[in-house]
């Protein structure tokens, strides 16, 4: 790896744990409704929400109620993204005049923003009205996030407190991460965006004459320039770890990423909520060290994978260096001259593990095992960092699994944070980490053998593989990004690929919150000679452990076909 | 669960409306005004009309212009209503003959240049959009211009460096030519050296 990468890679660390630790306990201070300032500003049009949606602040909700008004509030979210694709065409705000959308695309369109997926079937720029981006797609970029926010911090209290028979007000939790957190931070980021280039208009798009045009010219005479509300879009796509792209060509696009800068804020804001919110959880659990060894697991396993993938990118493809060409500046294709190798890399580490998706460089012309670092980070499950809220809660399940194999080995009860782990909690962690690999092998699976699987393949051999494997490997564990050859806009893949995401995000929901109601009812046990401490570096590194094993020994054999055999290709043909 | 339709619906409209209304407008409003250039799509005008945005780049095929990136887009190269990447994974053997054709399409143009050809002028970018080439791709063009514009190497070459960008504060990204800029720069040049020629 070249020193620049070395150095990006480092300040990326350095500026991303300093910005987590303040916003870590601000949200802290708002999910349990401190007096702070931004609380006491906001506090007139939160208590006139509430007011008209007839929602009484103080009332608790058991986990069952929980879940079913997330499930509800969910579901009327992707019935609305369904509903404007399909009516676009006689609503206001569409001057291109796009057509409505057909029923498949919409289904799986309408899931996947409401399941902070943003796998997208659909090119942006030629499918989607100005109305349909802003008031569908950019509302579940808010929605869908607080969503996974209010659930970890539902299972927050299911650790912290005792006894309790409820794990918070699912409203009150919506409405606060809505206001106080996401909306302030992407109003202020979208404006910044613009500032570089990003645009913000609602005008039509432009036909400009290009320069070279002329009767002698065999360059196309004239030049579409899109336009769109993308900049206000953008700034939550990235924040809200969605990653649906405004353009087909999402942040590779010059007008969502136009320079360096925005390219490394971008970055940044992708990981931003999910490390301050293990720091949230040592604040609620009332032990920040707790927190610390979370985010420590996590930066471990990121700084791994992003050293193997920006050393392979900024190595070039041996294929097209044979033929003579200057490959120094490592493998261009599908990657930005703004961005170039090392920082597309960083990238696409960085968007895999976080479940976020927006791409920057095209994933499938990453080098063979450049993808496969993309791929295996999505299987780790998305816990490292992860998605807002639902990587947190994913890695604090992926906690208890490692105290019950610790426990498991010296033959004790374990216990995580005051909590004795049962049988019903184990269960439920199973079911969490288990339901992923099984939509994602199984999908996998049908669509090898299906006709209608097989015909989306882009690429020739393992690489064609890969593509579905990634396909559904992304769809289940909510990502959204792609080895985009794939051609998935087809009834098939539409709604394979969105029953794969709404059982992917909801069974794991759901399962989640029957957690953190069962451990919100079980007493606290004071720790003792033989418990064992879960924050020092023996449980960051069983931890980290855990996650590798669960997801090595779930995929291996998959990964076995794709994306290593066509490294020893490689390796064979030069 | 009758109990939750209430507040789910309507906490669902309002919060829908702030961020889906109000939100967008607000930043519509703010960028208008304090950044309507960019907020707009960077255009650049020329004799008052419209010649192409900043950071949007273009097709060029013609010997005496300065050629970007290969570009992937749908119906015509960068097409700006259909952006996208090739997706040619890294063994497909497509990919090693596009790079075949696009190296001999840069050596019929220029039969006596020697250099390695610079990975990115024969690569197709992510979002078939790039603006840019990397200052290595633009010195080996430098020549070709010279010859087809009767132009002095020197001059072509200032022109280039003129044009480069380094990293943004010197630390992120990597060192670029905005090649419609340059080329703009480039007729302008040519367009004043015309015009005191006796």
């Amino acid at each position: 790896m070249m020193p620049h990468a070395w150095t990006i890679l480092g300040f990326y660390l350095l500026v991303l744990l300093l910005a987590a630790k303040p916003l870590g306990s601000y949200i802290a201070n708002v999910m349990e409704g401190r007096p702070i300032l931004a609380l006491r500003l906001g506090g007139g049009l939160e208590a006139g929400l509430y007011r008209l949606c007839g929602v009484k602040r103080d009332e608790e909700m058991g986990w069952l109620r929980y879940a079913l008004a997330i499930l509800l509030f969910n579901l009327l979210g992707a019935l609305a993204v369904y509903a404007l694709q399909r009516l676009q065409v006689w609503l206001p705000l569409n001057p291109q005049q796009l057509a409505n959308v057909s029923p498949d695309s919409a289904f799986n369109t309408a899931i996947s923003f409401a399941t902070n997926t943003n796998w997208q079937g659909y090119a942006g720029e030629s499918t989607m009205g100005h109305l349909t981006q802003m008031l569908g797609l950019a509302v579940q970029n808010f929605l869908s996030a607080a969503t996974g926010i209010a659930v970890a911090v539902a299972l927050m209290r299911g650790f912290a407190r005792h006894s309790a028979s409820t794990i918070g007000n699912a409203w009150v939790d919506l409405t606060r991460v809505t206001l106080y957190l996401l909306l302030p931070i992407a109003l202020v980021y979208a404006v910044f965006l613009v500032s570089q280039g990003t645009i913000q208009t609602l005008d039509g798009y432009q036909e400009v004459t290009t320069l070279e045009s002329g009767p002698a010219s065999v360059a196309p005479q004239t030049q579409t320039l899109p336009t769109g509300p993308v900049a206000s879009q953008e700034a939550i796509k990235m924040l809200g770890t969605n990653g649906g792209g405004f353009f087909n060509a999402n942040s590779a696009h010059p007008y969502e990423n136009p320079t360096p800068l925005t390219n490394i804020i971008q970055m940044l804001s992708i990981f931003l909520i999910p490390a301050a919110l293990c720091l949230t959880f040592g604040r609620i659990v009332g032990d920040v060290r707790q927190g610390w060894a979370v985010l420590a697991a996590m930066t471990v396993l990121f700084v791994v994978m992003a050293v193997v993938a920006m050393s392979v990118e900024q190595q070039s493809n041996p294929l097209l260096t044979s033929l003579g060409i200057d490959g120094s500046a490592g493998n261009l294709e599908g990657k930005e001259t703004r961005f170039g190798s090392a920082e597309s890399a960083l990238f696409a580490t960085i968007t895999t593990l976080a479940s976020c998706g927006a791409v920057n460089a095209m994933h499938d012309s990453f080098m063979p095992l450049g993808g496969f670092v993309t791929l295996w980070n999505m299987m780790l499950g998305e816990v490292v960092f992860g998605g807002v809220g639902s990587g947190l809660y994913g890695m604090l399940v992926f906690a208890v699994m490692a105290v019950f194999l610790a426990g498991l080995m010296i033959g004790r009860t374990p216990e995580y944070l005051g909590k004795k782990i049962e049988a019903h909690d184990i269960k439920m962690v199973s079911l969490t980490i288990l339901v992923t690999p099984l939509l994602v092998l199984t999908g996998t699976a049908l669509a090898v053998t299906l006709p209608a699987g097989v015909a989306g393949v882009a690429n020739p051999g393992a690489h064609g593989f890969s593509e579905i494997l990634y396909a559904f490997t992304s769809a289940a564990n909510n990502n959204g990004s792609a080895f985009a050859g794939l051609s998935a806009n087809t009834p098939f893949y539409n709604i394979l690929l969105g029953i794969a995401m709404w059982f992917g995000r909801f069974i794991v929901i759901v399962s989640v919150l029957a957690l953190a109601g069962n451990l919100a009812a079980k007493k606290r046990i004071a720790a003792n000679a033989g418990t064992m401490p879960t924050h020092g570096p023996l449980f960051v590194m069983l931890l980290i452990g855990t996650v590798v094993l669960v997801g090595a020994l779930n995929y291996v054999p998959a990964l076995a076909l794709g994306p290593v055999v066509e490294q020893l290709m490689l390796q064979s043909a030069h | 669960m009758t109990a939750l339709i209430r507040p789910a619906v309507s906490l669902f409209l309002l919060l829908s409306v702030l961020t889906g209304i109000l939100y967008p407008l607000a930043v519509t409003g703010i960028a208008q005004t304090l950044f309507p250039v960019t907020a707009s799509g960077s255009l650049i005008v020329r004799d008052g009309r419209p010649v192409g945005s900043a950071l949007i780049g273009q097709s060029f095929t013609d010997p005496k212009y300065f050629w970007g990136r290969p570009s992937a887009t749908a119906g015509q190269p960068y097409n700006g209503a259909a952006s996208g990447g090739s997706n040619l994974g890294p063994l497909n053997p497509a990919l090693v003959e596009a790079v075949k054709e696009r190296i001999a399409a840069l050596k019929a143009a220029d039969p006596d240049n020697q250099r390695p050809i610079p990975g990115d002028l024969v690569t197709a970018s992510g979002s078939g959009l790039d603006p840019h080439i990397s200052p290595a791709a633009a010195a080996y063009q430098v020549g070709r211009i010279a010859r087809a514009r009767r132009m002095e190497v020197e001059r072509v070459a200032i022109l280039v460096a003129r044009n480069t960008e380094g990293r943004q504060f010197g630390l992120f990204g990597e060192p670029r030519v905005n090649v419609l800029a340059l080329n703009l720069a480039l007729d302008a040049e040519d367009g004043l050296a015309d015009s005191m020629r006796p």
